[in-house]
């Protein structure tokens, strides 16, 4: 699972949870692959992006600090900071572990770079 | 990429071991589905540099095939742990590493997604075991997914239908 999977999955589906974002993230095995870089790419998925859950998700897996803690003005033109966007969304990946609902602590498991985020029926 | 390069290439593509037929797990046949993609890249131009999300993923033919025809990014969305198992594995094969899977509901899709791909595909559930609608339900939960285009295979004896809904929605 890649951080920008991550930084959209919710557990509002849940019964009772009102926003149910973002979800926690225990790690038990993390490894980073290379993918190729295109800045137009990552330029178009920072407006899709929630900065504050993936500076927090990028400090707990990948390495703290490593991302500014607000977005910065004019990324489209800085392409050290769109390498380092491209790294911590893309090439990070959680091999297995879990997510956790911030509101009802039910943990959704990562198993095989996989999130399985099914519920049971009584669930919803 | 050539066409037929491409078919060869799925043709190595691992199906469903034991196929659940209640989940209607049929895979899309390697012809097929290089056709299907390329001409949503030749014609089209809607997978090279785009973000695509793949509904029922199954064991990723269509994932597979669209990641390798240099989409930015690729998401399999299933509810079969089966299928995914054979799913990575394909994917390990293929050493492809700008494909996500995530195993959930189609229908329980976060909303977060909404909006977040460029294009949508799938080789829906048709619906004919005893989950009447289910194809059209995909269809509409891809048109909310997708930014661009939305591109679905269907029984013939559906596609008047499709096209009628395509047009309800086009008047959004
Ligand atoms: C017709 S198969 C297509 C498989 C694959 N995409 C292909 O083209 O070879 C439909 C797939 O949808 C999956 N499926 C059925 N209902 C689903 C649901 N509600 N949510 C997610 N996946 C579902 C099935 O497990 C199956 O893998």
């Amino acid at each position: 699972m890649k951080l920008l999977t991550h930084n959209m999955l919710t557990s509002k589906c849940l019964k009772g949870v009102s926003v149910g974002y973002p979800l926690g993230i225990n790690a038990t095995e993390v490894t980073t692959s290379v993918v190729d870089f295109d800045p137009e790419f990552i330029s178009r998925l920072i407006p899709k992006l929630e900065w504050h859950a993936l500076k927090q998700a990028s400090d707990i897996i990948g390495e703290k600090g490593y991302l500014p803690e607000a977005l910065i003005a004019d990324y489209e033109n800085n392409e050290e900071f769109l390498k380092k966007v491209h790294h911590a969304l893309l090439e990070i990946e959680v091999v297995s572990g879990n997510l956790v609902c911030p509101e009802t602590g039910r943990s959704f498991p990562i198993n095989n770079g996989i999130p399985n985020m099914l519920l049971n029926e009584d669930e919803v | 990429m050539k066409l037929k390069h491409l078919e060869y290439q799925l043709s190595s593509v691992q199906p469903f071991r034991n196929p659940k037929i209640l989940l209607e797990q049929y895979v899309t046949p390697p012809h097929i589905a290089a056709c299907m993609l390329h001409h949503i890249q030749s014609e089209h131009e809607d997978i090279s540099s785009k973000i695509v999300a793949d509904l029922g993923c199954g064991a990723g033919c269509l994932t597979i095939g669209t990641a390798t025809l240099a989409a930015s990014m690729v998401y399999g969305f299933e509810i079969d742990v089966d299928a995914l198992s054979i799913f990575q594995d394909n994917i390990q094969e293929f050493e492809l590493s700008n494909i996500e899977a995530i195993q959930c509901d189609v229908k329980k899709i976060p909303r977060r997604f909404e909006k977040m791909f460029d294009t949508v595909i799938m080789n829906p559930p048709f619906g004919t075991k005893h989950n009447a609608g289910i194809d059209l339900e995909f269809l509409k939960i891809g048109v909310n997914l997708a930014s661009n285009a939305v591109y679905s295979l269907h029984k013939s004896s559906t596609r008047n239908y499709v096209k009628n809904m395509g047009k309800i929605w086009e008047k959004k």
